[in-house]
């Protein structure tokens, strides 16, 4: 009853988070890309367009979902059915924390614990092309065909440099169980982290693990099956209202899961990199200095009139949450053991995705050749290559 | 009152049942992209069946390699022939009158076989079997099997470069 009790605890959680990170991750993206490109961005909605999704959520919610003339209904309906759901499945085996205590009930921070998380992840997202490839299909239009087979062709190409990447850390940390891996890459400093630890070619094999994780998400520079410019929208042209947002909702928990295998298997999942009596009050820190700043350009300069209220009172918010994590640390190691963890792995998954988006506000679009090109004569060798010199290192040294 | 059949019974018939459909649709439909979807969900669930037997490595490597790279490609190719529904010809009279009656008693052979050959003991018992993760499997791969493993490796590069030459004479 336990189990059941706290499993479902755990899921309301992981499942509110991850809904708001996937809202608020598209605010943020635009206006990080606004910011990149001398523009404010989102600003109307709420203060600094804060409430923009929420306003989008609603807009595409009470929006008329068109199911046009001549498609295959069944599959049409069906296609962002199964984007959006093979999307949210994986995030049930990423390990955001350590193995806890908490009221006399010991549950490790995660929604299942699988032994062959891994190969699990893996058959998710070979498995997730279909909904894209069959949304092309099905929507009955030559611009939605070219971008439902761009995607196929894409995906199973660089699926293949993405598993062979994955596999070099596994080589050296002997396990396929997600918190197993994390766990392994224990010890305190970053330089015990797999991207960064010993054989010298797994941290090539971290950057092609990044490179086809943007092609996997159908990101820019590889994104293809929707660009504009050719395809009006891509695979999801015909498509409208919630049955587009399942389509926008899964190229989102895509990226947020593809980021967490990254971090947990290439970066030491929720280990800071550093020791702990120290590492603790890093969070402290850095709310409190984010927080300074805001009361500083609010109170003296205030760049816009609004800027005068709000800059404070998000200030005051930083602030009061490095003294929650302060407190944490030092006085209360009960929740301490779960903000922690969950803060360094959190900030980990935040650096990963800021580099999707500045990737994105970086880099032009590659041509459909030069795509495939670069996967099979470049990246590919280049994955092997890691993987069978990881193979030599162990096998030599291990 | 009828006994309630245990959970392991009721799996196995849920999965088997949907296996079976699925099978059917992947003959029955007219649309050749259907066909291939059935066979996905065929695939489906018998690796489902595979994890529930233990076989965790074999249940995701099915849906990794059979339902994630192969079957990709077949909707792939399907998609780019473009490859319209298929129309319903002339009824054929042969199917009828021999097809039928040889199918029945085909099936009627299978059942007569399983009966006989297949004593009727205590049905497999999910979660009995632990032998299935990765590292025995690989364990057994690379020692009792090694042979087979490296012919069958061998089997398919020399499948892939039969492909490659056969593309080339066509370009050429």
């Amino acid at each position: 009853m336990d189990y059941f009790l706290v499993s479902l605890i755990k899921i309301a959680v992981v499942f509110g988070a991850f809904m708001t990170t996937l809202a608020y991750l598209q605010w943020i993206e635009r206006k990080v890309l606004a910011h990149i490109q001398l523009r404010l961005g989102p600003q109307r909605v709420g203060p600094h367009g804060l409430l923009q999704p929420l306003a989008d959520v609603i807009k595409l919610a009470t929006k008329e979902g068109v199911i046009p003339a001549n498609v295959n209904t069944f599959f049409y309906v069906l296609a962002p059915f199964l984007a959006v759901s093979l999307a949210l499945i994986s995030i049930s085996v990423i390990p955001f924390g350590p193995a806890i205590e908490l009221f006399g009930v010991r549950t490790n921070l995660e929604l299942a614990s699988v032994n062959i998380s891994v190969l699990l992840i893996l058959a998710i997202s070979s498995v997730g092309v279909y909904g894209i490839a069959l949304g092309g299909w099905a929507s009955n239009n030559k611009y939605s065909l070219m971008g439902g087979l761009r995607s196929s062709a894409q995906m199973i190409s660089y699926e293949l440099p993405m598993a062979i990447s994955l596999v070099t850390p596994l080589l050296v940390l002997n396990t396929l169980d997600l918190r197993q891996i994390a766990e392994r890459q224990a010890g305190g400093w970053f330089w015990n982290w797999a991207a960064f630890s010993a054989p010298p070619f797994v941290f090539f094999a971290f950057i092609v693990f990044l490179i086809a994780a943007f092609a996997e998400t159908n990101r820019i520079p590889f994104d293809l099956p929707e660009a504009e410019n050719e395809l009006v929208a891509g695979f999801h042209t015909e498509y409208s209202s919630l049955a587009f947002a399942g389509f926008f909702m899964a190229e989102y928990a895509n990226m947020v899961t593809i980021t967490c295998v990254a971090t947990t298997v290439f970066l030491g999942g929720w280990h800071p990199p550093f020791p702990a009596p120290y590492s603790n009050f890093v969070p402290t820190a850095l709310f409190w200095f984010f927080g300074a700043v805001l009361l500083f350009h609010g109170l003296m300069q205030p760049a816009r009139r609004w800027d005068r209220f709000t800059f404070p009172i998000f200030g005051i918010i930083s602030l009061g949450l490095g003294a929650i994590f302060l407190v944490a640390a030092t006085l209360l190691p009960i929740i301490g053991q779960i903000l922690l963890p969950v803060f360094w792995f959190v900030a980990k998954v935040g650096v990963l995705l800021f580099i999707f988006i500045w990737v994105r506000g970086t880099l032009p679009r590659f041509r459909y050749d030069q795509l495939m090109r670069f996967t099979w004569t470049f990246l590919f060798p280049v994955a092997l290559g890691c993987l069978l010199l990881t193979g030599l290192w162990v096998a030599i040294l291990g | 009152m009828i006994p309630f059949p245990n959970l392991d019974v009721l799996a196995f018939l849920v999965l088997a049942t949907f296996a079976v459909l699925c099978g059917l649709s992947v003959i029955l439909q007219k649309h050749a992209v259907a066909s291939a979807l059935s066979l996905v969900g065929v695939m489906g669930s018998l690796a489902v069946l595979y994890l529930m037997l233990g076989a965790e490595f074999l249940a995701a490597v099915q849906m990794i390699v059979y339902a994630g790279a192969i079957m990709v490609l077949f909707v792939f190719v399907i998609m780019l022939l473009n490859a319209g529904s298929e129309k319903k010809g002339p009824p054929r009279y042969f199917a009828y009158f021999v097809g039928l009656p040889a199918l029945a008693v085909f099936l009627g052979l299978i059942a007569t076989f399983i009966l006989r050959e297949m004593p009727h003991t205590a049905s497999v018992q999910f979660g009995a079997f632990t032998q299935g993760g990765p590292a025995p499997v690989g364990r057994l791969l690379f020692t009792q099997y090694l042979l087979p493993f490296e012919v069958t490796s061998l089997l398919v590069l020399i499948a892939i470069i039969g492909a490659m030459v056969l593309a080339k004479k066509e370009i050429d």
